[in-house]
């Protein structure tokens, strides 16, 4: 840990000073220059374990094509943004004007994504992130970001798909983190398990710094299933006070994205056993791709990669794949950000995937229940819904015409195409 | 109706925990007149350092004291090189506090990483007791019985030990007690450790109900906060009220007003502070 700060730390210094020699040399060097990626990632505080993932599956791509792509030399600048707005904003601005990067990798958390949203749009700044906000590739559409791991409801209309029709679940009771990355998972849950006959019996929201789930925990009621749309360490602490209360084997435990990403299972205690999620990626999917992926970031870290790691190793390969389509260049932004979102994977990490008009994924997302393996827990894939959609299999127009899921609100009714995931 | 049983239950369960916090943090501000903002630091430090104690192969309780004497030591270290410098600065000391809590909360993130740590619940205490008609977890039961023990016995340093006859001294009138012959610059030490004692104990014994995570400080110095200004600064009592206070409030409020989850915490502090500022059980400053 103290090596890779170190690094980080000398990456940002050698920023600095490449930046202060910038507007005299770069005239002399416009010819084969290098290209700059700036990573907007956490390195301390409380998100900082997911900025650390982050961190490591951009620096294994790197590491893995010599830090070279379509011919250039590859400048990685990596920015703390410490986990909020007001970081994010001020390391993106140090990105943009001083260092000059042709595109942003990042940031991590939605809330601070939301907070750079306008500036990155003026900037015309090609930005690949993992913050799962909705609207950011929908209703209101940035016409330069790329997003390569999912919306927050995309995962949750096959997981509601599974419950009802799968695991025959009918009712459920809900629970996440109490802000918008929570609203739009149990939204997006909700649209498809009503249409597919189930009831959501009581949604709870937790604070997001919640000690204890105990007083939620005693309100879950007698239904089938319970809805995890925790993230960070809560669905740890969650689940640790769900079994302690003696209600492990009640319920189905369904979970999100975040819930049970496989780099948290090396926290999780056996009480995690036979929880279901659904991600976009999953460490145990045998691609060749994959496998190869996940030993050589495992011998990098010491670690399994989650959907952190992965993702921005996929926005490497998208990187990679637009810029051997662009020729190199970089200077066009809007040409650039349309190869990127042009680019098509017939295998990587994740399996096959693309992107629609609007700059996010359309690829595999995978069910995955958490079984015992040796003294660990591992997550084993049980269903792989291709061609994941952020519209599911709604009327696009429909949907970009009905307003974003919210707290308290039911979700309008949007028909679905066609039965199930195609 | 079980919620309501298991909710008041619990309330008692987390009051006990936050009294293993809240005690030291009440000491330390009615003796040396500062919000000590690392409390929550040393309640994460403690428990951090109780999981290297437990993977070095120590058994929980002994895991459990050790963390408590290793951040005795802290606290005494912290008290005698840094604090003791600033005496009769107040906002330097606070500062101090504020910029040694964001030291420790990089420093365990590089020592221990980012990642959740589940602690197990020690051996025998993972199972559930029938209390009236619904089942609890027996280890939230030994937390309770922790903090009475160790409510009783610091009643009985303060009420009954010379030590503790120095430091109501020094709470209630520090100058009078210097007068006097009062070391209170030692007793500043001593407190100052005692509280960082106790706040590590409690953070490692918290470890099976609220595992160990970056952020835990910071989830924990507002109820630390909240609980002494509740109860009055610098009471023991004031404590144990404001703990069991928020215990109930917390379980009841978020349960019956899920929408001023944010808030509920915040009103019976604002009414305390309106009605009767120097807290529920706290003296009028001199």
């Amino acid at each position: 840990m103290r090596i890779t700060r170190r690094k980080a730390l000398q990456s940002v210094v050698g920023a600095g000073i490449g930046a202060s020699l910038g507007p005299l040399a770069r005239p002399a060097l416009a010819a084969n220059k290098p290209i700059r990626i700036g990573l907007l990632t956490v390195l301390t505080g409380p998100l900082a374990e997911g900025g650390i993932q982050i961190r490591a599956g951009t620096e294994l791509f790197l590491k893995q094509r010599n830090h070279t792509l379509a011919g250039r030399k590859v400048e990685l600048i990596i920015q703390d943004t410490g986990g909020n707005p007001a970081g994010a904003k001020t390391k993106a601005q140090e990105l943009v004007e001083r260092d000059h990067v042709d595109m942003i990798f990042g940031p991590y958390a939605a809330f601070e994504l939301l907070a750079i949203n306008s500036y990155l749009i003026q900037h015309k700044m090609p930005t690949l992130s993992l913050a799962a906000a909705d609207d950011l590739t929908s209703r209101t559409p940035n016409p330069y970001l790329v997003r390569a791991s999912a919306t927050s409801s995309q995962a949750m209309y096959p997981l509601a798909d599974y419950a009802a029709r799968e695991l025959k679940v009918k009712t459920v009771d809900t629970i996440a983190d109490d802000f918008a990355f929570g609203y739009e998972e149990v939204g997006g849950f909700q649209q498809v398990f009503d249409d597919d006959g189930g009831t959501i019996r009581k949604k709870l929201w937790s604070p997001l710094h919640t000690p204890d789930y105990t007083p939620y925990i005693a309100q879950i009621g007698a239904v089938d299933g319970v809805v995890i749309g925790l993230a960070g360490s809560n669905p740890v602490k969650f689940l640790q006070q769900y079994a302690s209360l003696g209600m492990a084997g009640k319920h189905k435990l369904l979970g999100g994205e975040t819930a049970a990403d496989d780099a948290l299972l090396k926290s999780f205690g056996d009480e995690a056993v036979g929880f279901i999620s659904a991600c976009p990626y999953s460490a145990s999917y045998d691609g060749t791709q994959n496998k190869d992926f996940v030993a050589a970031y495992t011998k990098q870290t010491g670690a399994v990669p989650g959907l952190n790691a992965a993702t921005f190793y996929l926005n490497g390969m998208v990187t990679e794949a637009a810029l051997h389509a662009t020729g190199g260049k970089t200077d066009d932004r809007a040409a650039l950000v349309k190869a990127m979102r042009a680019t098509s994977f017939k295998d990587s990490i994740r399996g096959p995937f693309h992107f629609d008009r609007f700059g996010n994924v359309v690829g595999n997302v995978f069910m995955r229940r958490i079984d015992k393996s040796g003294s660990g827990l591992v997550n084993t894939i049980i269903k792989v819904y291709p061609n994941v959609s952020q519209f599911w299999t709604f009327d696009v127009k429909k949907y970009l015409a009905t307003p974003n899921y919210t707290r308290n609100g039911t979700p309008a009714k949007l028909a679905q195409n066609a039965a199930g995931a195609e | 109706m079980n919620l309501w049983l298991i909710l008041a239950v619990n309330s008692i369960a987390l009051g006990g925990l936050l009294f293993l916090l809240a005690s030291g943090f009440s000491l330390i501000f009615g003796l040396m007149r500062i919000p000590n903002l690392m409390h929550g630091s040393f309640f994460m430090l403690g428990a951090y350092l109780g999981v290297s104690f437990l993977r070095l192969g120590a058994g929980f309780w002994p895991a459990a004291i050790l963390a408590g004497l290793a951040l005795a030591g802290t606290g005494a270290v912290i008290e005698r090189l840094l604090l003791r410098r600033l005496t009769g600065k107040p906002q330097a000391q606070v500062l101090l506090t504020l910029g040694m809590a964001l030291i420790v909360a990089d420093l365990c993130l590089m020592l221990w990483g980012g990642d959740p740590i589940e602690v197990q619940t020690p051996a025998g205490l993972t199972g559930v007791v029938p209390v009236f008609s619904v089942v609890f977890p027996t280890y939230r039961l030994v937390v309770v019985v922790i903090a009475v023990a160790i409510a009783v016995a610091l009643w009985l340093m303060l009420e009954r030990t010379r030590l503790g006859a120095m430091i109501r001294a020094g709470v209630d009138d520090p100058q009078m007690a210097r007068v006097i012959g009062i070391r209170v610059s030692r007793l500043f030490s001593i407190v100052f450790s005692l509280g960082a004692g106790l706040a590590g104990l409690g953070g490692f014994i918290g470890g099976p109900i609220l595992s160990v995570y970056p952020g835990l400080d910071q989830d924990m110095l507002p109820l630390a906060l909240i609980i002494v200004i509740l109860g009055g600064t610098g009471s023991l009592a004031g404590a144990l009220v404001g703990s069991f206070v928020i215990g109930f409030l917390y379980n009841f409020g978020q349960a019956l007003f899920p929408d001023l989850a944010y808030v509920i915490l915040f009103v019976p502090l604002l009414a305390v502070l309106v009605i009767r500022p120097q807290g529920l059980l706290g003296k009028l400053a001199p």
